[in-house]
């Protein structure tokens, strides 16, 4: 169990799932899939009175058509919690709906491009090998602490133009606004006015020394009246980027080597055929999304004939839509080299994840360097595997042992 | 002469949200511009060879943006 269970005040235990579903149940936490397959057998769309009331589309179909459907469902608000306050703190253009939406987005497309992910590719290589020097030798290491957290905090940080050494104070942030946040409204709001003050300092300084970071690249960015940015607005895609790029990264680089630890002939295989790498990486995107969003009912509508109504939250869930198995053949299984693939871990529509580029690149070079280095692992007997709760789902304790079994 | 029809690729600018998926499996057949959006380079016509890069593009698009036409 995370340790966000035992501090806060606990949601009463689900009896009911398919009329009462919480996804920060300790059950959901541990094992959501059986959950999902039982909500999707009952309905393509269900509902919980808990959070103030909030749906859950439970097919591929029903969250696509959520996705594509701004004029009824806005992002204004992007994690379901037990609180409603004001709208507030918008981080653009996560929190961002059309018209709005789009010249935001488009501010922070292009520093994002695959092109630009390989220059940035040798560093995070690097970040890798430098994480692998310090517990190697150990012949074990708890990969989530030492490994897998590190290299999307580092690779940001670098991004950023701020010390990599900060990530410390990154992570305490995100899990405060991520889990804590969810039942704890003043966790959440002291780490967005930590985080606010400490990315103001570092616009104010970049005011007098400019920089080619991507903090200067969004100071430097002109509207379309040929206007910058308002100091809220960097401020608020900065957020984002700190909050979007780390937990999610950290969590799809952990559950890929929890999956490849137990599953020798994936992991052999990728040994074997370092060329299967992209297909593999998109396989394990969809079989172990980590990143489930949410929105917000404006008008009274319906998805897939179920009638949904303003006042409601939703659980938009992609990695539920990832398990459907009216989309995917064998959908409860990792099929390694999957050829037909559209899953929706980045999301779908206009509000795709704007790193996924960057996402993918740090799997990709965090997974083939792991098994240059170690490619014989397997999970810790004496350890324990705990996952994180609520929005974003991955391994928190990952022990391994290297080598081969004696 | 040729066994197969030739094919043709077209990516609907209006469906395409840049998840970059068909640059990645067809770079032969598929650009970026500088948003990170995707188009077909050229007219879109398949050098023969490549069919099966085509069909894994557009059968992993996850906005069905990519459009293949048989000649």
């Amino acid at each position: 169990m995370s340790d966000t269970a035992s501090i806060m005040p606990e949601h009463p235990p689900v009896l009911d799932w398919i009329h009462d579903f919480d996804h920060t149940d300790p059950r959901w936490t541990e094992n959501p899939y059986p959950i999902w397959e039982e909500l999707r057998s009952a309905s393509p769309v269900v509902h919980t009175d808990r959070f103030l009331g909030c749906y859950m589309p439970t097919t591929y179909e029903a969250v696509k058509e959520i996705a594509y459907d701004t004029e009824h469902f806005s992002s204004r608000r992007v994690i379901v919690r037990d609180v409603r306050p004001e709208v507030a703190n918008p981080a653009p253009p996560i929190t961002s709906d059309p018209p709005e939406h789009k010249p935001a987005k488009q501010l922070l497309l292009p520093p994002f491009t695959p092109d630009a992910m390989k220059k940035l590719e040798p560093r995070v290589r690097a970040i890798c090998n430098e994480l692998i020097d310090e517990f190697i030798a150990d012949g074990k290491c708890d990969a989530a602490a030492r490994y897998t957290k590190h290299i999307p905090v580092r690779a940001i940080a670098h991004m950023l133009g701020i010390p990599e050494k900060d990530g410390e104070l990154f992570i305490k942030w995100i899990h405060g606004i991520l889990e804590l946040g969810i039942k704890d409204n003043d966790a959440l709001m002291t780490a967005i006015h930590e985080m606010t003050a400490y990315f103001a300092g570092h616009i104010e300084h970049r005011k007098n020394h400019p920089t080619d970071d991507l903090i200067s690249t969004l100071m430097k960015a002109r509207d379309k009246n040929g206007q910058p940015l308002s100091d809220q607005h960097v401020l608020g895609s900065l957020r984002l980027l700190l909050i979007a790029g780390i937990d999610t990264t950290w969590s799809a680089i952990g559950s890929s080597l929890w999956h490849l630890a137990k599953t020798p002939a994936d992991r052999e295989r990728l040994v074997a055929e370092p060329e299967l790498m992209p297909i593999a990486i998109e396989e394990l995107l969809r079989a172990y999304s980590p990143v489930t969003m949410a929105r917000e009912v404006m008008k009274e509508t319906t998805i897939s004939g179920c009638p949904v109504k303003p006042g409601n939250m939703v659980l938009l869930s992609f990695p539920a839509a990832n398990r459907d198995p009216a989309m995917f053949p064998d959908a409860d299984k990792v099929v390694i080299d999957r050829k037909e693939n559209r899953h929706a871990a980045f999301g779908l529509g206009i509000h795709r994840c704007v790193g996924s580029n960057l996402a993918r690149m740090e799997m990709t070079v965090a997974i083939e360097e792991w098994l240059k280095r170690i490619p014989d692992f397997r999970l810790d007997p004496t350890g324990t595997v705990t996952w994180s709760e609520g929005t974003v789902r991955g391994p928190r304790q990952l022990p391994m042992l290297f080598g081969k079994p004696a | 002469m040729s066994k197969s029809p030739r094919l043709k690729v077209h990516v609907d600018q209006d469906k395409c949200q840049g998840h970059a998926r068909c640059k990645s499996l067809a770079p032969e057949l598929f650009e970026l511009d500088e948003f990170g959006n995707a188009h077909e380079i050229g007219d879109g016509t398949v050098p023969e060879g490549l069919e099966d890069k085509a069909w894994l593009a557009q059968s992993n698009c996850p906005e069905i943006a990519i459009e293949v036409t048989e000649e």
